[in-house]
């Protein structure tokens, strides 16, 4: 079978295309996370921007028939979520974590409320870009079927890593992040700051959640997200703070979620449930290992400390 | 005295806000509010039936509210509740089988006990994580969540199936011998009994002994814990045990006086469910059974809801959203409501206040 035989290198490709294919959402609600972060608040709500995006997302594009409009409908929505949560946390007696379950909770039944007459219809989805010709399998051809978003997701990486680096803006984020009283002596509107990265953080997140019901799995249901925004946190931990491990990270946690999957489909059914938790188990010890009780991580935002 | 009666004014004022928006939500999906909140009050506590379908639902609700309360009072956000429920009813359907056949009393004791410890340590695995590695508590427990339901998923797809079972794979029956009974002619099974205990004996614990005094010590601030001369590690993994074997009981309960299986009815949201429940009783265990009871008939009318009003089963989850919101910025008005102290003269006040 000359046909399917695509040799080690195709065995590889494929895996990367899975690994995108999955790992899209993760780049971006960990890009969204990681900037929120960045300026000392962390937003453990982003699976409800992620749901509430993918809703409004599929919403949008079935009415207007347009699935970029979708996407930035998708983003507003997170928007909104994000400043619910930024204008939340502006008062230091309230909990961050448990605004982000709370708003978690509601932002997951608001889009389960609002998204229930578009179960069934089909709405028009994003456009995928074949890298593929040059191949000749239709294995290979399907791996790199790559939707444009993991191209502008690709693009935010060192656009938002340049950012954070070399521009004023950047510069007063991470100071805001490192150490509120400096930013404060510095005459910096903290809470106008990080207001604004959380909003940021919860459009991206949103937009992770388009990817979700525009392209793969490619609908709207109650069940679309495993969890994908809950990950964030878990995630930006993983990439320490920095876009560009975000990108990296995402990859990886992609393979990891598409290993089960792709495990079953060549026979191996024994583990799946197991693989599932694969990306989970894996969060878990690097955390273990990478944490310690006595000094903080590399590249945390200094605001964490308690 | 006066803090207990803020803390009350306070989540009174929230509650009648979340109760506006609730109403503005009604109001916007088309329909009555007047008319949705008898429907919730009728489906709730209108008859004696809606009455042992709320506390059904509410007994499970106190159980992990427990598991986040518990250790928030050391100062740790557990949101680990849901795997722990897992984990009980998985070893509560283990050893009821394996068990199966001895004195029934004995194998319900020994559900309970299996149950409680497995959960227990299971938490107590994030404590002593957070303790001795700095590991954040909040998302190792979220983690563990998806891993305790992996291994569940695992165990009842494999080996433990029941081949009964098609549409929803579930371990073997623990048998009906086995089974916790309900109290009297109602349906309401004893794992209520189980909660309220645990609550008031908690309440006790945290509020009445030293060690609930060196617990809210620890929460407050562990460098001045440990300068006391407490044992804060002891303290942290106690309480996560404690907070962990609490849910992993209302997975007992599920498996041995609900459905007689371990199924992925065990990860049906009670974990999640129980964190609104702690935050908004402030953590407190007592008042834990008043909030369990309430969210329990809200979850209970969801039913009604959706058959009077064609509200479908998500608006349940939003008015949780709702209420959860506001009670987490209700914390601003602390410390804004001057009561006026009738008993402390004028001068002594303005010396207070310099």
């Amino acid at each position: 079978m000359s046909e399917t035989d695509i040799g080690v290198w195709g065995v590889l490709i494929a895996v990367l295309g899975g690994a995108i294919r999955v790992g899209t959402p993760f780049l971006f609600v960990s890009l969204g996370e990681c900037l929120t972060e960045k300026s000392g608040r962390v937003n453990l709500g982003l699976e409800g921007n992620l749901v509430m995006g993918a809703m409004s997302a599929y919403a949008i594009s079935y009415y207007t028939g347009s699935p970029w409009l979708g996407v930035l409908g998708a983003g507003c929505s997170g928007l909104i979520l994000g400043l619910i949560h930024g204008l939340l946390c502006q008062n230091p007696k309230v909990n961050h974590i448990a605004v982000g379950i709370a708003l978690m909770i509601f932002g997951t039944g608001l889009a389960f409320f609002l998204g229930k007459p578009f179960i069934q219809p089909t709405a028009p989805h994003l456009p995928a870009v074949s890298l593929g010709f040059w191949s000749d399998s239709p294995v290979l051809r399907a791996a790199l079927e790559i939707n444009a978003l993991f191209f502008v997701g690709l693009a935010l990486v060192p656009a938002i890593y340049f950012m954070l680096k070399n521009t004023k803006w950047g510069l007063m984020i991470r100071v805001v992040g490192e150490s509120a009283d400096a930013a404060r002596a510095l005459g910096y509107r903290i809470q106008l700051i990080r207001l604004l990265t959380t909003m940021a953080g919860g459009f991206l997140a949103a937009i992770g959640g388009a990817y979700l019901s525009l392209y793969y799995p490619g609908s709207w249901n109650e069940g679309l997200s495993s969890g994908q925004g809950l990950m964030a946190v878990a995630l930006v931990i993983f990439a320490r703070w920095n876009p560009i491990y975000c990108l990296y990270a995402s990859l990886l946690f992609g393979a990891a979620a598409a290993l089960g999957p792709a495990l079953q489909a060549v026979g191996i059914s024994w583990g799946y449930y197991l693989f599932n938790a694969a990306p989970y188990f894996l969060t878990l010890m690097i955390m273990i290992m990478t944490s310690s009780a006595k000094q903080n991580l590399a590249g945390m935002p200094g605001e964490f400390t308690r | 005295m006066l803090k207990t009666l803020e803390a009350f004014a306070v989540t009174l004022v929230a509650i009648i806000i979340s109760l506006v928006l609730i109403s503005i939500f009604i109001w916007a999906s088309g329909n009555s509010f007047i008319e949705v909140y008898q429907t919730i009050y009728k489906g709730a506590f209108g008859t004696w039936f809606s009455w042992q379908n709320t506390l059904v639902r509410a007994a499970p609700l106190m159980l992990t509210a427990l598991c986040t309360a518990i250790p928030a009072r050391v100062g740790l956000v557990v949101i680990g509740g849901e795997g722990a429920v897992v984990m009980g009813g998985l070893f509560a359907a283990i050893t009821g089988i394996s068990l199966n056949g001895m004195s029934p009393g004995f194998v319900l004791f020994a559900m309970l006990f299996t149950g409680a410890l497995s959960a227990g340590l299971w938490i107590l695995g994030v404590g002593a994580l957070q303790y001795y590695r700095g590991v954040n508590e909040t998302i190792s427990s979220l983690l563990l969540n998806y891993i305790a339901i992996a291994i569940l998923n695992f165990l009842v797809v494999g080996f433990m199936r029941d081949p009964a079972t098609l549409n929803k794979p579930s371990t073997h029956h623990i048998g009906d011998a086995n089974m916790m009974g309900v109290i009297g002619e109602s349906s309401i099974h004893y794992g209520l009994v189980l909660g309220i205990l645990l609550c008031i004996a908690l309440w006790f614990v945290t509020s009445r002994t030293t060690f609930g005094f060196s617990m809210k010590i620890t929460g407050g601030n562990p460098r001045t814990a440990k300068l006391a001369g407490l044992n804060v590690g002891k303290i942290i993994l106690v309480s996560c045990f404690i907070g962990g074997a609490c849910a992993g009981i209302a997975g007992v309960v599920e498996v041995a006086a609900v459905h007689g299986r371990a199924n992925s009815s065990l990860n049906a949201g009670y974990g999640y469910a129980g964190i609104l429940v702690a935050f908004l009783a402030r953590h407190n265990p007592m008042a834990i059974i008043l909030f369990a009871i309430s969210l329990g008939g809200i979850q209970a009318s969801g039913g009604l809801m959706q058959r009077r009003h064609d509200l479908p089963d998500a608006s349940v989850l939003v008015m949780q959203g709702i209420i959860f919101v506001v009670i987490l910025a209700s914390e601003v008005f602390y410390g804004r409501l001057k009561i006026p102290n009738l008993f402390q003269s004028q001068k002594t006040a303005q010396e207070n206040a310099a």
